[in-house]
């Protein structure tokens, strides 16, 4: 086992492959047909909401399940046929499965005693100081906090130095505050020792923040894969458009998709948006916009934006939530557009009932086949 | 609210009363102790020490006779380390066919877990005399289980089971196993088995897994099913009356016959007290040994 990690490690890079991996319970398609790299050394988190696959995906190059079809392998390694304590991939499991009768050492040291590593003491002081956790070696699992157990997962899985480090919802039973805390400490640990981590989440802040590259996945496909800002700003589906963040979606006809910015009639209207963004060109589509990348004005004032406008909204709700102001505006065609203007005092700020224009620049706006559902991906679980 | 109501919460709430009440319900239970144990104890403690030249007919004199459990102790010797040897064997035996069948039912019987559990207590529906009595039939020279033995050579053709120290073990492995199924059971069906999938993960093999991760877990049922099992099996007679003779007598047909037969009540009380401070030791020591205290 140790030997062969050797051999990996001088060779070829570490890269994980899937490929055309299904997995079927039954009738029920839980993955279908992925094909996947993840390069060495990436944070790469698998997104999406549960049912959507990531856990099964996960489990799969875990070894936990076998694939009804494909093969899953590390460098030129195939391991599609290992069993778990056979491969050089360690895993964070979402409630940590801490081992309750060991104390936090011998948690730790666990994986190097399987495998009959030396030092296995300088090792586990090592990991301690890592998670910082060098105070806590002589307790139990259960004298820990939740954030503190969370880290021996970590340090457990992590100190086997595995070609892949999975980690499978870590933060969900953590607090919003502890979650912000370990999604940098988890950002660091990556950065400082450059394993490869593949992490499971239906949290897209913690994606986010964390990642080099999501993969959003959603009834087991991947929808779109790319750096989490690539994925803000052009998502190429309502699902991805709607789960990371969220859109206003407006239905549209393409006009022109001859020149460099496509042009669509948006109920009358016409607006502009980039060609790199317009995922289709002809027929009808889905215009999105943003919330945050929208300036409301006062109908007809000047200080309207250049670009892109959409006339005639009235302000119909106001939620202020402290950094910004969130306006819902009832457009014409009776659509309400969710409008997010930042607090920075230099706008003017509306009241409900008041009549305002809207404005966005042409490379803030995507286009999106309209054969898709708007709603999809809309709705999400927050609470993890 | 109105304050009287406030007033009587305030009350109920000093520390001081809430303990008083406290300790209210621990009396039906000290009372029974007292009643049924303790009070019990102590008289067979000051049985054991009469003068052993009284009779049942003639009354007893208390003469502190601690002589008695040196008597008592140098002429019973041999049915003490049999008693122990049978307990032992069948506490060892019963685990070896207990953890297993434990395993089963909680790991793998999936929607049958509840009818298997039935199964396991199901012979408690009979009463235990009567069960060991059917046991003479299985058992029997003519019986089916010695002529299949027979049959294979594996006894002699004049070989027996019934009255052998066979017959004896076998009854009490029989009858003491669900004692140990089922607080095996109930340690095992608690163990996670995310954790078993994370001893996988971290390079133990299924075997080193159930070593390092199962078994140890499972350890307090492991130590309760011991000692549910070897406790009463280490004062049992029944097994030994109906399917042994004299010479696989235990300790517990000595008392039984001291008291009843003999009706020599210092030596009966006597053996009782000496069994139950010797398997409380035992009990303590093992306890002690196997460390369940720090088991979560």
């Amino acid at each position: 086992m140790a030997q062969s990690d050797g051999e990996q490690r001088s060779g070829a890079p570490r890269d994980l492959h899937l490929t055309e991996v299904s997995k079927r319970f039954g009738d029920f398609v839980a993955v279908d047909d992925l094909t996947l790299t993840v390069p060495e050394g990436a944070f790469f988190a698998l997104l999406g909401p549960s049912g959507c696959g990531k856990t099964t995906t996960l489990r799969m190059v875990a070894g936990l399940e076998d694939p009804t079809a494909g093969t899953v392998s590390i460098g030129a390694e195939d391991i599609t046929g290992l069993k778990p304590y056979k491969r050089p991939v360690n895993t964070v499991f979402q409630s940590y499965a801490l081992f309750p009768h060991l104390t936090i050492f011998e948690n730790i040291a666990f994986g190097l005693r399987r495998r009959g590593v030396k030092d296995v003491k300088r090792q586990t002081d090592d990991m301690l100081r890592l998670v910082q956790l060098e105070q806590y070696g002589g307790r139990k699992p259960a004298q820990l906090s939740g954030g503190q157990q969370q880290r021996v997962a970590l340090g457990r899985a992590l100190i086997n130095e595995p070609g892949v480090l999975l980690l499978d919802e870590p933060l969900g039973a953590l607090d919003l505050k502890l979650r912000r805390q370990m999604q940098l400490e988890l950002k660091r640990i990556q950065t400082e020792i450059g394993i490869t981590f593949v992490h499971v989440t239906h949290d897209q802040e913690e994606a986010m923040t964390m990642a080099d590259t999501i993969a959003v996945m959603n009834s087991g496909v991947i929808e779109q894969m790319g750096a989490p800002t690539e994925l803000y700003e052009n998502p190429r589906t309502t699902f991805v458009a709607n789960f990371l963040g969220q859109s206003n979606l407006v239905s549209t006809d393409v006009v022109d998709s001859s020149g460099s910015t496509v042009i669509v009639d948006c109920h009358g209207q016409k607006v502009g948006v980039d060609e790199s963004r317009s995922h289709t060109d002809q027929g009808k589509g889905w215009l999105g916009i943003r919330p945050e990348k929208i300036f409301a004005s006062q109908r007809d004032s000047e200080d309207l934006e250049d670009g892109n406008q959409l006339t005639g909204g009235v302000v119909s709700d106001v939620s202020f939530v402290g950094v910004s102001t969130q306006y819902l505006v009832r457009m014409p065609w009776g659509q309400e557009l969710m409008v997010f203007e930042q607090n920075t005092g230099q706008r003017q700020s509306f009241k409900s009932g008041d009549e305002v224009d809207l404005a966005w620049s042409p490379q803030h706006s995507f286009l999106l086949d309209a054969d898709q559902d708007a709603a999809a991906g809309a709705v999400r679980e927050d609470v993890g | 609210m109105n304050p009287s109501a406030t007033e009587a919460v305030n009350v109920t709430d000093k520390p001081g009363q809430r303990r008083g009440k406290g300790w209210l319900l621990l009396v039906p239970g000290m009372l029974w102790l007292l009643m049924f144990f303790l009070f019990p104890t102590v008289q067979l403690f000051f049985t054991s020490l009469y003068d052993p030249s009284g009779s049942f007919e003639q009354g007893y004199a208390m003469t502190w006779h601690f002589q008695n459990y040196a008597d008592a102790i140098k002429e019973t010797s041999d049915l003490f380390v049999r008693s122990f040897l049978y307990a032992g064997i069948t506490t060892l035996v019963c685990l070896l066919l207990a953890y297993p069948l434990a395993y089963a039912i909680a790991f793998k019987s999936g929607r049958w877990k509840n009818v298997m559990l039935v199964l396991v207590i199901a012979p408690f529906f009979t009463s235990f005399l009567l069960r060991t009595l059917s046991w003479q039939a299985i058992l029997a020279d003519q019986g089916p289980v010695t002529g299949f033995l027979r049959a294979l050579a594996i006894l002699p053709d004049d070989g027996r089971l019934l009255a052998t120290p066979i017959a004896v073990v076998a009854g009490l492995i029989y009858n003491f196993l669900p004692f140990m199924t089922l607080p095996l059971y109930a340690s095992l069906d608690k163990v996670d088995h995310r954790l078993i999938e994370a001893a996988g993960d971290l390079y133990s093999s299924p075997f080193t897994g159930f070593r390092k991760v199962t078994l140890p877990l499972s350890m307090p049922g492991l130590v309760s099913g011991t000692l549910l099992t070897f406790i009463p099996a280490s004062g049992d007679y029944i097994n030994a009356e109906l399917l042994g003779t004299p010479r696989e007598y235990m300790l517990g047909n000595r008392i039984q016959s001291a008291f009843l037969v003999e009706q020599n009540y210092p030596l009966a009380a006597t053996l009782s007290l000496s069994l139950m401070l010797l398997v409380v030791v035992m009990v303590i020591l093992y306890i002690r040994r196997s460390g369940t205290e720090e088991l979560v």
